[in-house]
Order: C-alpha cells, then sequence, then structure tokens
C-alpha cells in the first residue's frame, strides 16, 4: 500500500492554498553524510518532498553541474541498491516524501518487478526515470503502482496534445513538465508558452473534479524565477542550481538561498 | 512483434523531449521509402557521388594464403570518403533536408561516421557539428582535420571513457536542446527506434549488390559471410540481403580487445548481459548495478559498450554467430592484406579478416566466403606506426617473408 505521504502532502498543500518546493540533490554527493544532513537542512528550509537523484555513469539527461555531482557520488560508491538503503535508514527520522530520480538502465538491472516492490519497502515514495517514455513504462508504472510507489513521467514543451494527455494518465503523485527544450540546468525562458502547457496538462488530468499536481522543473535558478514559474503550476522542482549552491556556498548562506526559494514559490 | 522491436530487443529510451522528434522521424523515413523521387535522387547520388555499386573482389592471393575458402571481399573501402558509413549518412541527411531541418549533428568514434555526415551537409549545403571522444580524436586525428574541411565543427568530448559512448551522450544532450531545428544523423543501427531499422535499410544496399555480384561471378550464393561489428551497420548491411538464405552462413566479429579475461575489450555477446542503454535494449557491458563499463579496442569504430538491437535478436534465434578478433589478431590482419593484395583496411575491417583466416582454411577449396571490407586505413595508418613501433613494417617476425614468394 502507499504510504500515502506524497499525496498527504499535495492535499495539505492545496488547503493552504501553497505551492510546492522541491529540490533535488544527488544522493552521496559527495558522501552520504552530507546527503543526509542536506535533507534535514531541505526539510528545515521548508521542502514539501526531496528528489534524490542516484548517480548514473552515463546521465544523457543531465547537464554538467548534475554530471558532476552524479561522478563524485559514483566516486564514493553510490547506486540504486545504496540509495535504496540511505532511504530505509533515514525513514526513521523523517516523514519527507523522497522520489528517486534514476537512469533505466539500473532499475532494469535491479529488476522491474524487484524494484517495484523493494523501493516503496524501502521508504521510497516515488520515482522518475529521464529515459523512460510512457509507451515504454506503462506496464512497470501499474506494477509500482500496485505495490504504492508513484511513477512520475515527464511532459516536454515538445510533447503534442496527443502525448501530453497520454503523459497525464500514466503519471502518479504528480506531473513533471520540463520547463525548456533542454538538459537539467540549461538556460530557462519563461514563455507564454510555459504556463499554456501547464494548464492544458491541468485539464486533460482532471478527473471527477481531481487534477494531478503539476511541477516544472529544468533551469530554475533564482527566487525571482522560483516566484514566476510556481505562479503558473503547483509547484517547481531546483535541481542544479541547489546542487551547485550546496558544494560551493556556506551553510548560512545556503540556508539563505534555500529560504528566499522558499518564500518566492507561491 | 512489437513496433520498433526485434524480439526483445530495441524500443525507444529516450527522454520525453526527444520522443516527439523519433516519431517524425519515423513517418517522414516511412514516406521516402514510398517517394520516389526522393529514391531516384537518394539512388543517383548512390551511383554519381558514392560510387556505387562498389566491387566484389576476388582476393586471390589471400584465398591462398588461407588454403580454403575462396575469399571475396565487398569493397565498401571505396566509396566515396572511405567506409560504408557514407550510405547512411548520405541518406539521412538527405531526409534531413526534406524534413525541413537545416542542421545536422552526429557522434563518431572511427571519424568515419563524422567524415561521411560533414560531407552529406557540405554537399546539402547544411550545418554540421560532430561529437567525438577525445580518446578518439587523439588515434584519429586525421579524421578530425577532414571533417574541418569539410565545413563541420567538431567538439571532443572528455566527459567519461572519451570515446564512442561518451560522443552519444553528448549528441543526445545537443539533440535534446535543439531538437526542433536538428536531425541527429545516428551512425549505426543502435539507438531509439527507427534509427536500427532506418540504419539498416541504408546500408542493405551493401548485401543487395554483394549477392547480385556472387551470383554473377559464380553462378551460386556464398557458404559464409563475416563482417565486424561495432554498433553492426555494415555487418546488417550485409547480413539483411542473405537472412531467407538458409544456408549461408553469417559471423559476426566483435572487438576481443587484449582479451575478454583481461575486461578489457568490447564483445558484448562475449562479456555482456541485456540492459538498456542510449535508447535501446541490447547486450550490454555493465557492472552488476547496471552502470556501463569502459571499453578497449584497438579501432576506435568498434570501441562501445553496446551493439544493435537487431544483431540481439539474430544471435538469440541463433541466425548468425558471434564471436572476437583481438588487437593484436586485428593488427595482424591489417598488415596482411596489405601485404597480400595491396589493400590497406580500416583497423574496424581487419578484425573482419582476422576471422577469415580462423575459419576459412577449413572450409572446402570451392567454397565461397565474402567478407565486408567495410572501409580503408587510411586514418589508422599513423595509430598503426606508434602502436607497433618505429621498426613496422618489416618487424613483424618471420611471416613477412614467407608471405612474399607467394
Amino acid at each position: 500500500m502507499s504510504s500515502g505521504r506524497l499525496e498527504k502532502r499535495f492535499s495539505l498543500l492545496k488547503k493552504e492554498g501553497r505551492k510546492a518546493f522541491i529540490p533535488y540533490i544527488m544522493c552521496g554527493d559527495p558522501t552520504l553524510e552530507k546527503t543526509e544532513h542536506m535533507i534535514s537542512l531541505l526539510e528545515e528550509c521548508g521542502a514539501d518532498a526531496i528528489e534524490l537523484g542516484v548517480p548514473f555513469s552515463d546521465p544523457l539527461a543531465d547537464g554538467p553541474v548534475i554530471q558532476a555531482a552524479g561522478q563524485r557520488a559514483l566516486d564514493a560508491g553510490v547506486n540504486l541498491r545504496v540509495s535504496m538503503e540511505f532511504v530505509k535508514k533515514i525513514r526513521t527520522k523523517t516523514e519527507v516524501p523522497l522520489i528517486l530520480m534514476t537512469y533505466y538502465n539500473p532499475v532494469f538491472r535491479y529488476g522491474e518487478d524487484a524494484f517495484a516492490a523493494d523501493a516503496p519497502a524501502a521508504g521510497v515514495d516515488g520515482v522518475i526515470i529521464p529515459d523512460l517514455p510512457v509507451e515504454e513504462g506503462e506496464s512497470f508504472a501499474g506494477n509500482a503502482g500496485r505495490h504504492g510507489l508513484d511513477v512520475i513521467f515527464l511532459a516536454a514543451p515538445t510533447s503534442g496534445d496527443e502525448r501530453l494527455k497520454k503523459v497525464a494518465r500514466a503519471s502518479s503523485g504528480f506531473i513533471y513538465f520540463v520547463s525548456i527544450t533542454g538538459i537539467t540546468g540549461a538556460k530557462l525562458a519563461i514563455s507564454d508558452e510555459l504556463g499554456a502547457s501547464v494548464s492544458k496538462l491541468k485539464a486533460v488530468s482532471a478527473r471527477k473534479r481531481k487534477q494531478k499536481p503539476v511541477m516544472v522543473g529544468f533551469g530554475i535558478r533564482t527566487p525571482e524565477e522560483a516566484g514566476m514559474v510556481s505562479s503558473m503550476a503547483d509547484g517547481v522542482v531546483i535541481g542544479s542550481a541547489i546542487v551547485k549552491a550546496a558544494s560551493e556556498m556556506e551553510e548560512a548562506e545556503l540556508k539563505e538561498y534555500l529560504l528566499a526559494l522558499r518564500a518566492a514559490i507561491k | 512483434m512489437k513496433k520498433g522491436y526485434f524480439g526483445p530487443y530495441g524500443g525507444r529510451f529516450v527522454p520525453e523531449t526527444l520522443m516527439p522528434a523519433l516519431m517524425e522521424l519515423e513517418v517522414a523515413w516511412a514516406a521516402s521509402t514510398r517517394d520516389k523521387a526522393f529514391r531516384q535522387e537518394f539512388n543517383q547520388l548512390a551511383r554519381d557521388f558514392i560510387g556505387r555499386p562498389t566491387p566484389l573482389y576476388f582476393a586471390r592471393r589471400l584465398s591462398q594464403e588461407f588454403g580454403g575458402a575462396k575469399i571475396y571481399l565487398k569493397r565498401e573501402d571505396l566509396t566515396h570518403t572511405g567506409a560504408h558509413k557514407i550510405n547512411n549518412a548520405l541518406g539521412q541527411a538527405l531526409l534531413a533536408k526534406k524534413m525541413g531541418k537545416g542542421r545536422l549533428i552526429a557522434e563518431t568514434g572511427a571519424g568515419q561516421h563524422g567524415v561521411a555526415t560533414a560531407t552529406g551537409a557540405a554537399l546539402l549545403g547544411l550545418d554540421c557539428v560532430i561529437y567525438m571522444g577525445s580518446e578518439d580524436a587523439r588515434r584519429q586525428a586525421l579524421n578530425v582535420f577532414r571533417m574541418k574541411l569539410l565545413g563541420a565543427e567538431v567538439r571532443e568530448v572528455s566527459a567519461g571513457s572519451r570515446t564512442l559512448k561518451d560522443a552519444i551522450n553528448e549528441a543526445l544532450r545537443d539533440w535534446t536542446t535543439n531538437v526542433r531545428n536538428t536531425h541527429y544523423v545516428l551512425g549505426t543501427v543502435f539507438g531509439p527506434h527507427p534509427f536500427p531499422s532506418m540504419v539498416r535499410d541504408f546500408q542493405s544496399v551493401i548485401g543487395k549488390e554483394a549477392r547480385a555480384q556472387i551470383l554473377k561471378a559464380e553462378g551460386r550464393l556464398p557458404g559464409h559471410l563475416v563482417a565486424c561489428v561495432g554498433g553492426g551497420s555494415n555487418a546488417m548491411g550485409l547480413f539483411s540481403a542473405f537472412l531467407k538464405d538458409k544456408d549461408v552462413l553469417m559471423t559476426g566479429v566483435e572487438a576481443g580487445g587484449k582479451g575478454i579475461e583481461s575486461g578489457e575489450h568490447a564483445a558484448r555477446f562475449a562479456g555482456g548481459q541485456i540492459g538498456v542503454f542510449q535508447g535501446a535494449k541490447s547486450y550490454l557491458l555493465q557492472d552488476e548495478v547496471g552502470n556501463i563499463l569502459g571499453t578497449h579496442s584497438v579501432s576506435a569504430g568498434l570501441d562501445y559498450a553496446s551493439v544493435g538491437p537487431e544483431h540481439a535478436f539474430l544471435k538469440e534465434e541463433g541466425r548468425v554467430r558471434y564471436t572476437y578478433a583481438t588487437d593484436d589478431e586485428a593488427l595482424e590482419s591489417f598488415g596482411l592484406l596489405s601485404r597480400l593484395e595491396g589493400i590497406i583496411p580500416a583497423l574496424e575491417s581487419s578484425h573482419a579478416i582476422a576471422e577469415a583466416r580462423k575459419i576459412a582454411p577449413a572450409m572446402p577449396k570451392d567454397s565461397i566466403m565474402i567478407v565486408n571490407l567495410s572501409g580503408r586505413g587510411d586514418k589508422d595508418v599513423q595509430e598503426v606506426a606508434r602502436i607497433m613501433g618505429p621498426g613496422f613494417p618489416g618487424n613483424e617476425k618471420e611471416q613477412t617473408r614467407k608471405d612474399r614468394p607467394l
């Protein structure tokens, strides 16, 4: 059965009329201790859920910042199995919804069925697999759903109406709209098109007056950008900028940055 | 069979951003096969620009040396730009132009596909960016210069193993970013659907010609086909025309590098397991948690962690036998063909010659073998000289003198 952590969080946000702040960090960058510390810091700074990147040798959807973070994590010996064990360990201390972002081959190698069962048992709430489009992932998503693991598919600016509909239907937990035609950490361009796509996604995902939350991510850096994007969506995902900040800033400065992001997301 | 699959292999494992482009490509490709004008233009360029048909050459001295089957070489090394890669690159460049894409990108290992794509771009007036691992750019420096000469921008990739797979990652990132105006000219029968089928079809001219040529020369089909397999496009090009001829045996030759036990190789069938990489499900060199392993081969064009999904299917069906040749075996065959036939083969193709050397002697003297000579070796001369040392040629043991009286 689903832990319901994500669902609970989204209904709370809706009730309070707030938008979700979902930061992304790389699991094990540069150590698991640092990741554990980052998770409590992010929670303290108002994260509604945390996306935990699983390092992979060939991250083809990622830009230079997350590629470098992934390399640091690989050097620390982290992989999908280690990431799941890590979640299991910190689950005793936190109830923040945790979403793994992993490429498909590690899941395939682990075994789709085994992963669908083991991940939620370890306390993972959802999974994002950037190189698994709806067509290839539908049966996995069905299986994962039965074990209470949300599978979040990505929709892109290039997806036409038919594909937006497909992605919206197949996604559970929330729908992830990729803000730009590009890789993680690329330059954001906020356009009317973005708002229109998000509205379309909201409309096509609505069923029985219930709509799946739509998160927007890729390229969001500043509190100003976070504010503008969140005004169009149900929340934002911020990855490269936070990964970069976490590796470069002193704790006080980092905290200030995270709080500014949180405050801007409304 | 599920669309885009060969048995359980293949598929389309890419970010959503690219899915619409792959569908658009699939439609455009299907339309082009029905478009008489497109086919006419392509066939005319194949003849007048690429120089097709390429000869099927009876290698008399090589056959004598092996002492068994009659060896025929399909001379893809004689195509314009010097390798079979041009068949596919030009086809896709033409298709891209029809689709209104003004920019081509491509990955390259040995540099032959990069040169072919840069050539197609120059011919058709398209912008061109080629991604190449920095290790490959070093060992195939001549081809880097050729690409630049042809007007392409060469972007060296220094991530990961600095070879073909890293160049593909970077090309996919570029495509994800510029997909609206860019076509990705994938160079082999790999990646997401429709690339494996489309590239095979553009390369199928090799097998169609070879089949007609051998029937004309010998009045019968060959007993055995041999081709090297990196991604596997020259092999699919040759094999595809003979798949229904049950009596024609086929062997695909992977890069055995320094030997399977050494771990430094690119023999996916001998040393890999099924996995999903860069868009397709196939055999893959990976560790126990699904990270991709580094590969090694003396030949940049075979130095890749996975293999075309149709090859995985043909292996499973038992239709094609897959084996490997080591660096040393390939280097020996590189020298052998040069001395015996006056043909300097690409190091990639030298792997196929090395396998022919193993199996031809045991075949009857009236049997026929076709070896796909997928490319010429000019690009490799400098690297081979570096590896073999300053005394080469002339220092390769007793073999040299023994070969000469033939």
